[in-house]
């Protein structure tokens, strides 16, 4: 990666072509829109968030925050989607240094398993709660608690369904630019849901710990 | 009584056989409503099939991806509901005249009506009937040849179009909610409510939300990274100042009213408490989220009004907007500020005094950017030289009803004065006052305006003017009595009431509605006649009102490449610069390219069909039905990704023909006289081709 052309080639970004060229132009316009989009979810959230945190009190003497946390399972998940997320980004740094689609399908799917892990544990937590009668249908606060966390799993779950179909799309037309900004934006939205994922942990599972 | 095929769904359930089973009034005017949604359609199917308008409305309105067609079928869309509207409205004021004591509607199907009226009125009439001003003006003011994502586009539309079918199927199967427009829990709980009616609500408001959501998307990216050379921010037509913060304001306000209706959906289909009475369900959490999007989708329904009202201010007193700068900063702190009052909507339900007043004076505040916006609508007509037109009546009627609106928002926004007044019919004559003029007369005005532009030919004058007469007398009467009766104490809402005083005033409001039934006639009337006279008032040159930005500069009917070659701009007003300079229509024309146009798609007719099908399933509890038209959506999304289709190429030839075509016409057209523009010479030369 000496060469001067390798150099124009290798600028940040996803190497879509030559610096400043159409495929740069195009990628500019659909990932800003991505970017407003993300804005968007995040104010979603944040809206459950705020009915969360209005309604921690709102436990209708049912099962309150401390006595659904399992600390192990939430330090698994956690771990999980990190871990995801890196895979992800080993994937776009493969496709960056025009590594074989081959390779890249491969991070991607071990970023997938990551995730499916993730869910994995989720599901099961949420079955355990609901095994101690903490259904969201028995208060206010297990509802916003529910909605919430349920709502990342959603996410969480599109996002593997899409890991999935930009393989599908990398083996069939390979980096073909619009692929490539799609998993530049998937890579986003990955991304996002760390986030998310932290400030739930912050506000939903570390008070619960903490009592 | 839950089926497998049919769910939920009953005999009972068809609304229109009511007048059969038990014909008391009420039911008379349900059914009748019913039946005419039904016979309409049954019309409408029948000349799609008979005249074979189906292969045109298939092929060339709803696969296209093009900016103005779509744009087009939004305030078509808004019209038809718009007819609906009115009526319910009339319908209601009908009510109040026979309600002293009694009133020929049931309590539930008054609260019905108002449901809907609210409904529709927001959010398929006035939503559609700005996003379609949008996509119609916004990529030819910035002199770009579409929106950013023109197939996204056409999947807001789709979005859109669910809501008003599922609206329009409640009229006819099932019954709609009567909690109001805002659908406020507990009332429209299961507890309460266990029919359709909220579900409704829930369905064509949350889909057709998604549809409002991608639009605000579209089009802050299409303003942000689609302008053409030399357009910077401080040189757009003010009209895309106010659609880039609509579209702002689109997308963070939208996602508070998703929120609400899936805590909504959750309470009603999965027995969650959210918003339960019991088991720590809270109504305020709602009241709260539904505001916090409803008070900025006020200034959505307003901002492009505004915009749409500084155009054509300067057009038709021929001269620029005043005061560029304040009113793009006025619209930007009107931006911000519509999120910071949401709470003067629930002063009375139960906060303290202290975050009472802060919201209070939150409020009043954004009467200052809104008082700069009308001083400079007046300081623009001042001194110019107006021609009083269509738009100009309009404008006038609008500057007194909204002062009028003005000041009463202000004595709301004052938290004691609101609780006497609250509930009343104060507020309804408030929000009428406001909304109506404001949006809906600049539409209308916006209508006759751009229409030429996109159709090529002008409406006609004295229908046009008679119809905007005939609006403006009609919510005179029909909407200034109500703040009497709302300071008399009677209530909104509310299908009787007990103090003979009011009766006066409801027959007054009821000569008014009936004049805004007129006037909705007219506003056909001026469509049909002028559609007849098409060949003498046809405006092929594309200016016919001397206009001032880059729209005006391209034929009409614009073509569907909007712009043969990308302009470049070195001012504001463009057009109207380059027209005084003499150089307009002066091309040097010799390297025509290729334009490729946006790719035709199915997708938005898909989610019509499948949306429409999913939100109705899920009414009636169909869950099979639910779960088909779901996969068939999720599977055409996914299948999205894998189509690289190209876009019809249009030659250079084709082009250039076009282009030269029109400009020796311009060259040869007669330029009319500003005072004769709306005789039959005016042909859409509004300048005398570089003579100079
Ligand atoms: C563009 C036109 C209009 C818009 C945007 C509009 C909007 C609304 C809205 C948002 C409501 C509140 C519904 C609720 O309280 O839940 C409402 C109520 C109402 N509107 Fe309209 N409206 C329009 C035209 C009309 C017309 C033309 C009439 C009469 C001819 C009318 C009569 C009424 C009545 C009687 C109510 C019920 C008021 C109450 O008692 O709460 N509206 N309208
Ligand atoms: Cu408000």
């Amino acid at each position: 990666m000496t060469t001067s052309t390798a150099n124009a080639n290798s600028h940040p970004g996803l190497n879509l072509g030559p610096a400043h060229g159409q495929a740069h132009k195009d990628a500019e316009t659909v990932v800003f829109g991505f970017w407003i989009f993300l804005m968007s979810d995040l104010v979603t959230f944040a809206m459950f968030f705020a009915t969360y945190a209005a309604s921690i009190h709102a436990t209708a003497g049912g099962p309150g925050n401390a006595d659904i946390v399992d600390v192990t399972s939430i330090g698994l998940q956690t771990g999980a989607l990190l871990i995801s997320s890196l895979l992800f980004g080993i994937a776009t740094v493969a496709m960056k240094h025009g590594s074989s689609p081959r390779s890249t399908i491969l991070w991607l799917l071990a970023s997938l398993a990551f995730g499916l892990c993730f869910l994995g544990l989720e599901v099961r937590d949420f079955i355990d709660a609901a095994e101690k009668g903490a259904v969201p249908m028995r208060s206010g606060y297990l509802s916003a608690y529910w909605a919430l966390v349920g709502l990342h799993g959603l996410h969480v779950t599109v996002g593997s369904l899409m890991i999935l179909v930009v393989c599908v799309q990398i083996a069939i037309f390979g980096f073909a630019d619009d692929v490539k900004t799609r998993v530049l934006r998937l890579g986003l939205y990955w991304h996002f849901l760390d986030i998310i994922w932290i400030g739930i942990f912050s506000v939903v599972f570390l008070p619960g710990l903490l009592t | 009584m839950e089926h497998f095929f049919f769910g939920r769904l009953g005999w009972d359930d068809i609304a229109i056989f009511d007048i059969f089973r038990d014909p008391t009034a009420s039911n008379i005017v349900g059914s009748s409503a019913g039946w005419l949604a039904v016979i309409g359609g049954v019309i409408v199917a029948a000349l799609l099939l008979i005249k074979g308008w189906w292969r045109p409305l298939l092929f060339t309105w709803l696969n296209t991806t093009d900016h103005k067609k779509i744009g087009i079928m939004y305030i078509v869309t808004g019209l038809v509901m718009f007819a609906r509207g009115v009526a319910e409205g009339v319908v209601m004021r009908s009510q109040y005249v026979t309600s002293y004591q009694g009133g020929y509607l049931t309590p539930d199907h008054f609260s019905e009506l108002f449901s809907t009226h609210g409904t529709i009125m927001i959010f398929f009439v006035l939503m559609p009937f700005l996003i379609g001003f949008m996509n119609l003006l916004v990529p030819l003011q910035i002199g770009a040849r579409d929106v950013a994502f023109p197939r996204l586009n056409q999947i807001s539309l789709g979005f859109t179009i669910v809501g008003a079918m599922l609206l329009m199927i409640s009229l006819v199967v099932g019954q709609f909610a009567t909690g109001g427009w805002t659908g406020y829990p507990p009332y429209t709980g299961v507890a309460f409510q266990p029919g359709t009616g909220p579900d409704y609500w829930i369905w064509s408001l949350g889909l057709s939300g998604i549809g409002s959501l991608l639009t605000g998307i579209n089009f802050a990216v299409t303003i942000y990274k689609m302008r053409c050379p030399g357009m910077t921010f401080m040189r757009m037509p003010i009209f895309v100042w106010t659609a880039l913060c609509t579209s702002i304001l689109l997308v963070f306000a939208l996602p508070p009213l998703t929120a609400v209706v899936i805590m909504q959906a959750l309470d009603r289909y999965l027995d969650f408490h959210f918003f339960t009475n019991d088991l720590g369900g809270n109504m305020m959490n709602f009241a709260n989220l539904f505001w916090m999007f409803g008070h900025p989708e006020v200034y959505i329904l307003i901002l492009p009004a505004f915009g749409l009202y500084s155009e054509f201010t300067a057009i038709f007193s021929g001269k620029r907007i005043y005061g560029y700068m304040s009113l793009v900063i006025a619209t930007m702190a009107i931006a911000v500020l519509s999120f910071t009052v949401w709470l003067h909507h629930f002063f009375t339900m139960g906060q303290s005094p202290t975050i009472n007043v802060a919201f209070g004076v939150a409020t009043m505040l954004i009467a200052i950017p809104t008082g700069v916006k009308v001083y400079v609508w007046i300081a623009t007509l001042w001194g110019g030289r107006i021609r009083m037109r269509t738009p100009i009546i309009y404008l006038a009627g609008f500057i007194f009803f909204f002062a009028v609106g003005g000041y009463t928002g202000i004595l709301l926004a004052n938290p004691t004065i609101n609780f006497t007044v609250h509930n009343s019919q104060f507020v309804v004559a408030h929000f009428h006052n406001v909304l109506l003029p404001g949006t809906l007369f600049a539409v209308l005005a916006g209508i006759y305006v751009w229409f030429p532009k996109f159709f090529g030919f002008r409406l006609d004058e004295r229908w046009s003017a008679t119809t905007a007469w005939l609006f403006i007398v009609g919510f005179t009467f029909a909407f200034m009595p109500l703040y009497v009766v709302g300071l008399m104490g009677m209530p909104r809402r509310s299908p009787a009431f007990d103090d003979p005083s009011y009766i006066p005033y409801m027959i007054v409001t009821m000569g008014g509605a009936l004049c805004v039934l007129a006037a909705l006639g007219a506003l056909i009337g001026t469509f049909v006649v002028s559609a007849k006279r098409r060949e003498a008032l046809a405006v092929p040159g594309g200016d016919p009102w001397d206009g001032r930005t880059l729209e005006w500069a391209t034929p009409a009917p614009v073509p569907e490449w909007n712009f043969a070659f990308i302009p470049e701009v070195h001012s504001q007003d463009a057009f109207a610069v380059e027209k005084s300079k003499g150089t307009v229509y002066d091309i040097e024309a010799n390297s025509y390219e290729d334009i490729e146009l946006a790719p035709t798609s199915w997708i938005g007719l898909t989610i019509i069909v499948f949306g429409t099908a999913l939100g109705f399933a899920m009414v009636f509890w169909m869950w099979w039905l639910a779960i088909l038209s779901g996969l068939a959506l999720l599977i055409h999304a996914i299948g999205l990704g894998f189509v690289r289709d190209k876009g019809e190429i249009i030659p250079a030839d084709v082009i250039e023909r076009t282009e030269r075509d029109w400009i020796a016409m311009a060259q040869q057209g007669r330029f009319t006289d500003r005072r004769d523009e709306v005789s039959t010479d005016n042909r859409g030369f509004a300048a005398r081709i570089s003579e100079a």
